[in-house]
């Protein structure tokens, strides 16, 4: 039983396939990084693996369980969360509440519970409260608790963001380009941070990442999508030195 | 600790004297004020209760519902037919007679209303699976939806409605001690909710709908429960309506009220249950007020003819202002805090 | 059933669906648009049979002016509400801007009520709208013959503005992808100005054939024919103009046939649509015709 698997993934919207044939497996503690040039159908990939795209064709397996077509918060609830490429945090919630939520999913009190603050709820409730306060220290935002989400610093969001993700106690996160945007300073400590965490919370993590050299230093096994086709597969020097692979990247300029 | 400890406490103590002050006020009320001033005390205790759990389902889980005027409606009539007398009944009931059990069913009012509510919520967990497969302004015509065909039925099915001709002779069992006590309770139950990990899981909603879904919030069963939440207290508040002027019809549970209760919770802050307090018992006095210019008035001599519909033309210009120019309203999302209060007086020392 | 009875019905039903495409062109127009439900169509609709009354029966101009007059005013009055109440709200979040839109429909009806009153007034229908004609037992009511075919010369007249003119094209570009457009140097707040005004005098045109009709007008005589032809937009797919034009005549053929023929829902008409808008959305929630652009 292998731990995350996708096979011939495809997803096709009217007449564009966005994703063809997209297959992937990886371990328990993986780092594998997902690039390719814009529009090759990375973002679509990981929206179908959470349950926010149907796909057209294909199957996901995680710990042994077929999820296809499976709604999003029962794929997070079985152990994977993501981040998103634009930002999406709860912005007029505050930072620790943007954390809690992340436990919200594995309350077992009733509303009812909740609204009479029963003694169940309340233990819950504060229980919660420090998980979130302790998650926001090991990540270095317990000074920003109670700021309101919207009004951090750009780097801070990001950081946030995958706290919030870490929150549902995920096997698997799925980071949708957490370095973009940053200077180098910035990026070099997100490529600490995310070294860090894999090893606390034993995540596999697959990322989708421009920034060559974060990918490169950061990841051990890397895909490379080009128009939703996956065109090569291998270790960083084995990516670096294909000819598809610079191809497909020349032919689209930088920055891109 | 143990101060903030004391400090919660005694902000605690502070809610219940308010609570306690506020019912011996309408102690004092019911024996000196006039029927008048009673009236609108009582308006005012309703809508709040609408506009409190109006904005739970629109300003904290973001669901732009139009359709309170149903669980008003469904309300309303359920808790009429069950304090109404068999007698009563029969005699109301003269087009078509009505349908057996509802026929004999007799009721104090305090189960009536609670049973008025469960109709609401079960019409709202009903509505809820359509509903909220649209979302934004599309969710928003569907309750509308809703709202006109839960009227048609009302003015059709005669043996359970009496059709237009409506209920009429209710006992006016609502008074200050019935309408504030839902209302307290009913702000009591929203707050509390929004503020638990309920609410905060409404508001990721609000914020970010897929966000919410990726970090493991049932985002349906969610709007469900602010749904249902909402209904069950505008079914209550329909019942207490419907006691209080002691005669229903389908006619009343028009839109009109909808966009009553719209103009509250946006000028009171879409979002801020304080707000909704405030503009609830404002707009019910406003409305009372505009009154005069609708009614013709007579100065010495000359006869001044009223104006019907100035206070709608009002309430409507007011609701423009407030979406071109303060689209918070009068609160934003912020809430009411004894700390805040305290803060307000002066009185409490910040600490940081 | 017979065979007759059910034309004459059919014929009813084209003639009322007709009305409702009429305006249900506005609401999807402004959507494809700007993405908003203009509320207060309906009651755009009901300024528009006060300003033909007007010219009628207070300043006693020939009705075929004063028809003109007030379609003209109407689309006056569509540019103006857009520039007053909805421009502002442009950027805010859509729910916004819908209640800003609840807020003008309001203003409309109880504006109504303090100018004009809230009695009904008769309303002229001219001598040959007037007319019953029997053709092989059918029995034909001129007025219903008139408003479909009225109705045919005025969506020829929209589709050569969308099809054959500049302006058109650049309405719907802008539908398609108003920030694209921007930067191609179009005037997207006149191509706007221009939905609302076109919108309005189509709902005017609509208005005052359903007034001729019954024939009276009041107040709140916006309401009813403004929800049902939003239904019809939806039904049609908003922003499809070619959409909105089926679902008018969809919703209104089903609505006189199944009064017609099952006389005991008669009392349920006017929930018919909102359960057909239900459906729709609950299993096509792009409607029948789908795709979200005009043209």
């Amino acid at each position: 039983m292998s731990f995350f698997k996708v096979e011939h993934l495809t997803m096709k919207f009217g007449g564009l396939v966005a994703v063809s044939d997209f297959s992937l497996t990886a371990k328990e503690g993986d780092l594998i990084g997902l690039i390719g040039p814009n529009g090759a159908g990375k973002t679509t990939a990981f929206n179908m693996i959470t349950g926010r795209l149907l796909p057209t064709e294909g199957k996901i397996y995680f710990r042994g369980k077929d999820i296809t077509g499976t709604q999003s918060h029962i794929i997070n609830a079985g152990g994977i969360a993501r981040t998103f490429q634009n930002i999406r945090l709860f912005n007029d919630l505050t930072v620790l509440e943007n954390a809690m939520i992340g436990y919200h999913g594995r309350l077992r009190s009733s509303f009812w519970e909740a609204i009479f603050r029963l003694p169940r709820y309340k233990s819950e409730e504060k229980k919660m409260r420090s998980m979130a306060r302790e998650l926001l220290a090991e990540v270095q935002l317990d000074n920003v608790a109670n700021e309101k989400a919207g009004t951090l610093a750009y780097g801070q969001q990001r950081k946030l963001e995958i706290a919030r993700a870490l929150a549902t106690n995920p096997r698997l996160l799925l980071l949708d380009e957490p370095v973009a945007g940053m200077n180098p300073r910035e990026t070099g400590n997100m490529m600490d941070f995310i070294n860090s965490i894999r090893e606390a919370y034993a995540l596999a993590i697959i990322l989708i990442e421009h920034d060559m050299r974060f990918v490169m230093g950061l990841c051990e096994h890397l895909i490379v999508l080009d128009h939703g086709v996956t065109i090569a597969t291998g270790n960083p020097a084995e990516i670096q030195n294909n000819p598809q692979v610079i191809e497909a990247y020349l032919g689209e300029p930088e920055g891109a | 600790m143990s101060d903030r400890h004391r400090r919660e406490w005694i902000y605690k103590l502070c809610t219940y004297g308010a609570i306690v002050g506020l019912f011996a006020f309408f102690l004092q009320v019911q024996n000196q004020a006039d029927e008048y001033q009673i009236r609108i005390l009582n308006v005012s205790a309703i809508f709040v209760t609408l506009a409190v759990s109006y904005n739970l389902i629109n300003g904290v889980a973001g669901q732009f519902s139009l359709g309170p005027n149903a669980f008003m409606a469904v309300g309303a009539y359920t808790t009429a037919l069950l304090t109404l007398s068999p007698a009563e009944k029969e005699l109301s009931f003269i087009i078509e007679p009505i349908i057996w059990p509802l026929s004999v069913l007799h009721l104090p009012f305090l189960p009536s209303l609670l049973i008025g509510g469960a109709f609401a919520a079960l019409l709202g967990f009903i509505m809820a699976f359509p509903v909220f497969r649209v979302r934004g302004d599309y969710l928003a015509i569907v309750t509308l939806g809703f709202g006109e065909v839960i009227r048609v039925v009302a003015n059709n099915v005669q043996s359970i409605t009496n059709g237009p001709l409506g209920l009429k002779g209710l006992s006016e069992y609502t008074n200050l001690w019935w309408s504030w006590g839902v209302a307290v309770f009913t702000v009591f139950c929203v707050t509390r909710l929004v503020k638990s990990s309920f609410g905060r899981a409404m508001q990721a909603i609000r914020e970010d709908e897929v966000a919410a879904a990726a970090m493991g919030i049932n985002v349906f069963r969610h709007k469900m429960l602010a749904f249902v939440v909402h209904a069950f207290f505008a079914g209550m508040a329909g019942g207490l309506m419907a006691h209080l002027i002691t005669t229903i019809s389908p006619t009343l549970f028009s839109f009109f009220l909808t966009f009553n209760l719209l103009v509250i919770i946006v000028i009171g802050g879409l979002g801020s249950m304080t707000g909704s307090i405030i503009a609830a018992i404002i707009i019910t006095y406003a409305g009372e007020w505009l009154r005069v210019v609708e009614e013709p008035m007579a100065i010495g001599p000359y006869n001044i003819p009223g104006i019907p519909g100035m206070r709608m033309v009002v309430f409507s210009i007011m609701l423009i202002l407030v979406m071109i120019f303060a689209r918070q309203g009068l609160m934003g999302r912020r809430e009411f805090s004894w700390e805040w209060f305290c803060g307000f007086l002066k009185i409490g020392k910040r600490r940081g | 059933m017979d065979l007759p009875l059910f034309l004459q019905q059919l014929l009813n039903g084209i003639s009322l669906g007709s009305l409702y495409a009429l305006i249900a062109i506005g609401y999807t127009m402004v959507y494809g648009i700007i993405r908003l439900i203009n509320f207060a169509h309906g009651d755009i609709l009901m300024v528009s049979t006060y300003f033909a009354y007007f010219g009628i029966s207070v300043y006693a101009l020939p009705w075929w002016l004063s028809v003109i007059i007030a379609i003209l005013l109407t689309a006056l009055l569509g540019i103006l509400i857009d520039l007053g109440a909805y421009r502002p709200v442009r950027h805010a979040p859509r729910i916004s801007a819908l209640i800003t839109a609840i807020g003008v429909s309001f203003l409309l009806e109880n504006l109504g009520l303090v100018v004009f009153g809230g009695r009904p007034k008769a309303f002229y229908r001219p001598d040959f709208l007037d007319k019953t004609y029997e053709l092989g037992g059918v029995h034909v009511f001129s007025l219903s013959i008139w408003v479909p075919l009225v109705t045919a010369f005025l969506l020829a007249l929209v589709f050569l503005l969308l099809y054959r003119t500049r302006v058109g094209a650049a309405m719907r570009a802008v539908a398609k992808d108003m920030e694209m457009v921007q930067l191609m140097g179009i005037d997207v707040n006149r191509v706007i100005s221009l939905a609302f005004a076109v919108g309005s005098a189509l709902a005017a045109a609509g208005g005052i054939m359903w007034a001729m009709k019954y024939p009276q007008i009041n107040p709140l005589m916006g309401i009813i024919p403004g929800l049902k032809a939003f239904v019809a937009a939806v039904i049609g797919g908003i922003g499809n103009i070619h959409g909105a034009v089926l679902g008018g005549l969809l919703l209104g053929i089903t609505e006189i046939l199944l009064v017609a023929f099952l006389p005991s829902l008669a009392g349920y008409r006017d929930a018919f649509a909102f359960v057909l808008l239900i459906l729709i959305l609950l299993f096509r929630p792009t409607g029948l015709a789908g795709k979200d652009t005009i043209g």
